[in-house]
């Protein structure tokens, strides 16, 4: 009951939420200089008044600003997101195509990172005062530290260039007309490359947080307890430790699960993954306002989603807060 | 720089001894596309990756050699009555559409006199000298001009003037037509899909008019956004054909350097791009003659061509490109002088103002170019500010002519009258438009002399006009001028028969074959 309360209060706050973020994104995109017809035409290396002026009739451009936010807004209100201007196709379709890819990359990405990461957090902290420890922390800061774009190019060198065991953009081999299993295999073998290049960077940051979380909570009395108790220290590490470690750990997985749509602009970008990550950054630049809309409106839902339910899972792994609230 | 030159002869011995070889039928080729086009309908949208793509789907009348001679195309032959206004052309018979309707000269004359009237800025200006288009019969097409148009000749090409279908269009919104995500053309390859983000896939035209043409079972164009990602796409044989601007600069030498790797500069005679130094003639230092003429002394452009862009390129001699017809090479030439510059500079008594120089925002080797010419422009005491932008910031600036220097390249469509009197007239003065007479270079003479040469008959009378308009412009600097691009191709060397005409990969394929 009081769940059910919880999440209807939080969906109505939500309600508001987008809408002044849909309002917010609209202004923010249009002070931006340039539009999409300047730059379609500018892309053509010709163009006279007319070409512009046609152009801008047919994206409503020329109409006053509060008519276009009047109509995009009231779009939006019956779910209509509008036509890309530049791809020339309704923006819905357009995020369509490219969520799976997105979240299939984002998706794996999430769980290797989260999974090794507290794996690998776990065991720093448990051997803090040893040089296994050590050796994972600085592997973690090592890869928290370089640059993501850096990690992804010099993988395509080694594993693409070098050793040619994986392919080094797309996410399907072209023209192989694969089916079934053949390709979830082929999928698979392009996902390698961008997943793990972007689960690093994540894996980098729980296991520093699961280290830091679990050290802390080492020291609490109840953890004296159990000693003393002569429980096992593989009991006490996963029991008492690690889910009283975990809350930090949830909420920055509730971000980076928020993230998920907006996709990966530069694993996508050097990969050539068909994702959301490019689809945004190329309507950025070539002021594709509907289309950026969309994807901003989309990305903000699911961020809004993604915060409900980690404060859900809040109350999950630890009942003290339910009571508290 | 030496090597590139050799690897270059020794590519083109190579594909000339090949040539011998007898084509052969069959493969799919693998290249790459950049940017993702907005559409790939020849007429709706001009943008270079369009063209690339449908270029091999859509056809015009003619096509052109390296030498920009007309080849037929759609046409087979064709007349210019004697008084150069009037242009007969005979249509090839058993043409068809990819959907199986016959090809007329009703075609022609729709797109012509409807379509592209409509649709394209650039055709529409060649189609003023028009006064009509008329089909006496289904295989023959008369163009009567309103004056003479020397270069109307060089306009049937496949970008400028496509075939549409009538069939599929007439009485349509062209923009909207829902035949737009299928284009229907008459040309080697058919369209096949469009993975968004990911392909774009054509097929043989198994129909095509041509006969044992095309080769090609078909093209694949991959979408690789990241320039270093298509550099190893080529290195490990994904792909087999790197368009010219496809990789950053300084990846050519490298590549080129790869085993069965072969590089051409030709295929761009048609579009010849220019470099150019936008300045503005309205306001600040860049509206004192001196200053733009000490701009042009302070550059090194020697430099530039060869540390940039790997030496490909010429150092123009004139406003006219070489490729251009009627330059002038006996002009005065603006060498690397800073003692010169200096001297004009103070001549003007210039005082240190400083000047915002705008870089285009397309890739590496233009941030690199500005951070030259602005240490050139240093070097003679010009206070220069690089700003930085991206696509649309540099489309407004330009537009709304909010810039002091701005770099930017255009193509010159091989004839004054075509692609480089737009620069320089006074009526082509528009805010909104970054390729227009955008530093706002007024002179009634040049006016008057680009007028009587475009519509001069013959061509000794037009070539008289145009001499007097490069000593005009070499004089008054309104642009600066700074190299006529190389746009190198590379590809693997067992490609065969890839660039065999002057508008290059643009309508390539149609004659390419693998030698495997």
């Amino acid at each position: 009951m009081l769940y059910a309360r919880l999440i209807v209060m939080r969906l109505l706050k939500a309600v508001v939420v987008l809408f002044l973020i849909v309002i917010f994104n609209f202004f923010l995109i249009h002070m931006a200089p340039g539009d999409p017809a300047a730059v379609l035409a500018g892309e053509a290396g010709a163009t006279d008044e007319q070409f512009l002026r046609q152009l801008r009739e047919q994206f409503g451009l020329d109409q006053p600003m509060y008519v276009q936010l009047w109509r995009y807004v009231s779009g939006i209100a019956m779910l209509d997101f509008g036509y890309s201007y530049r791809q020339q196709m309704p923006v819905f379709d357009l995020i369509m195509a490219r969520m799976p890819a997105t979240l299939l990359l984002t998706g794996t990405a999430f769980v290797l990172s989260l999974a090794l990461g507290i794996l690998a957090g776990s065991l720093a902290a448990a051997r803090a005062k040893k040089p296994s420890g050590s050796l994972i922390m600085a592997l973690a800061l090592l890869f928290y530290a370089t640059p993501l774009f850096w990690v992804a190019l010099m993988a395509v060198v080694l594993f693409s260039v070098y050793l040619d065991w994986l392919p080094a953009y797309g996410m399907v081999t072209v023209g192989a007309g694969y089916t079934g299993l053949a390709l979830a295999l082929d999928v698979g073998k392009h996902l390698i490359l961008p997943a793990t290049t972007l689960a690093l960077f994540f894996m980098a940051i729980y296991t520093r947080m699961t280290r830091t979380s679990m050290l802390e909570a080492s020291q609490q009395d109840y953890v004296k307890t159990a000693r003393a108790k002569g429980l096992s220290p593989r009991i006490i590490q996963r029991r008492h430790i690690l889910r009283n470690a975990l809350l930090p750990i949830i909420t920055l997985a509730g971000l980076q699960a928020g993230q998920m749509v907006g996709g990966a602009i530069l694993t996508e970008t050097v990969f050539a993954w068909p994702g959301i990550g490019r689809l945004m950054y190329e309507a950025l630049m070539q002021r594709d306002y509907n289309l950026l809309l969309g994807i901003f409106f989309f990305s903000a839902a699911l961020v809004i989603v993604f915060n409900i339910l980690t404060d859900l899972v809040y109350r999950l792994a630890d009942p003290r807060i339910k009571e508290a609230s | 720089m030496k090597k590139p030159l050799t690897i270059a002869i020794a590519a083109a011995t190579l594909a000339s001894t090949a040539a011998l070889a007898e084509p052969r039928s069959g493969g799919v080729i693998n290249t790459v596309l950049q940017p993702e086009p907005p559409g790939i309908i020849a007429g709706v949208h001009q943008n270079a990756p369009t063209q690339t793509v449908s270029g091999n789907i859509y056809e015009s009348l003619l096509r052109y050699s390296t030498d920009l001679e007309p080849m037929p195309q759609l046409a087979h032959s064709w007349e210019v009555s004697d008084d150069g206004l009037v242009y007969t052309f005979h249509l090839n018979e058993g043409v068809t559409w990819h959907d199986g309707e016959p090809f007329t000269s009703a075609d022609v004359v729709f797109s012509t006199d409807v379509y592209l009237r409509e649709m394209n800025p650039r055709t529409r200006t060649i189609l003023s000298h028009v006064e009509s288009i008329e089909a006496p019969d289904d295989h023959t097409v008369v163009f009567s001009l309103k004056n003479p148009f020397g270069p109307f000749l060089l306009s049937f090409e496949a970008g400028t003037m496509p075939m549409m279908p009538k069939h599929i269009y007439e009485g349509t919104d062209f923009r909207n037509n829902d035949a737009n995500s299928h284009p229907i053309g008459t040309g080697p390859f058919k369209f096949e899909r469009w993975d968004r983000g990911r392909v774009i896939q054509l097929v043989r035209n198994d129909d095509y008019y041509e006969e044992g043409l095309p080769y090609l079972d078909g093209i694949n164009w991959h979408i690789i956004p990241d320039a270093s990602s298509r550099a190893v796409a080529y290195e490990n044989g994904r792909v087999d054909v790197l368009p010219a601007n496809s990789v950053e600069n300084f990846d050519i030498p490298r590549l080129s350097a790869l085993d069965n790797t072969c590089r051409t500069e030709a295929g761009h005679e048609y579009f010849s791009p220019f470099a150019m130094l936008w300045m503005n003639n309205r306001e600040g230092p860049t509206a004192d003659k001196r200053f733009r003429q000490a701009v042009m002394y302070a550059m090194d452009r020697e430099f530039a061509r060869d540390v940039l862009w790997n030496g490909l390129g010429n150092v123009p001699l004139s406003a006219f490109g070489s490729n251009a017809r009627f330059q002038d090479d006996s002009l005065p030439p603006y060498d690397h002088n800073p003692e010169r510059a200096r001297e004009l500079l103070d001549e003007m008594g210039y005082d240190g103002e400083e000047v915002r120089l705008l870089p285009i925002p397309y890739g590496e080797t233009w941030v690199r170019w500005a951070e030259a010419v602005q240490q050139n422009l240093r070097e003679v005491g010009i206070n220069v500010r690089t700003q930085s932008t991206d696509v649309g910031g540099w489309n407004q600036r330009l537009g709304d002519w909010d810039y002091d220097l701005a770099f930017t390249y255009l193509f010159q469509y091989g004839d004054p009258a075509l692609g480089i009197s737009r620069t320089y007239i006074s009526s082509n003065i528009a805010k909104g438009s970054p390729w227009n007479n955008v530093q706002g270079y007024e002179n009634e003479r040049i006016d008057e002399l680009f007028d009587l040469a475009a519509t001069a008959y013959p061509d000794s009378q037009r070539e008289i006009y145009y001499q007097e308009v490069q000593e005009l412009l070499h004089e008054d600097v309104p642009v600066g001028w700074l190299l006529e691009l190389g746009f190198p191709t590379i590809y693997r060397c067992d490609v065969q028969g890839l660039v065999t005409t002057g508008i290059g990969l643009n309508d390539g394929f149609k004659n390419a074959w693998l030698d495997r």
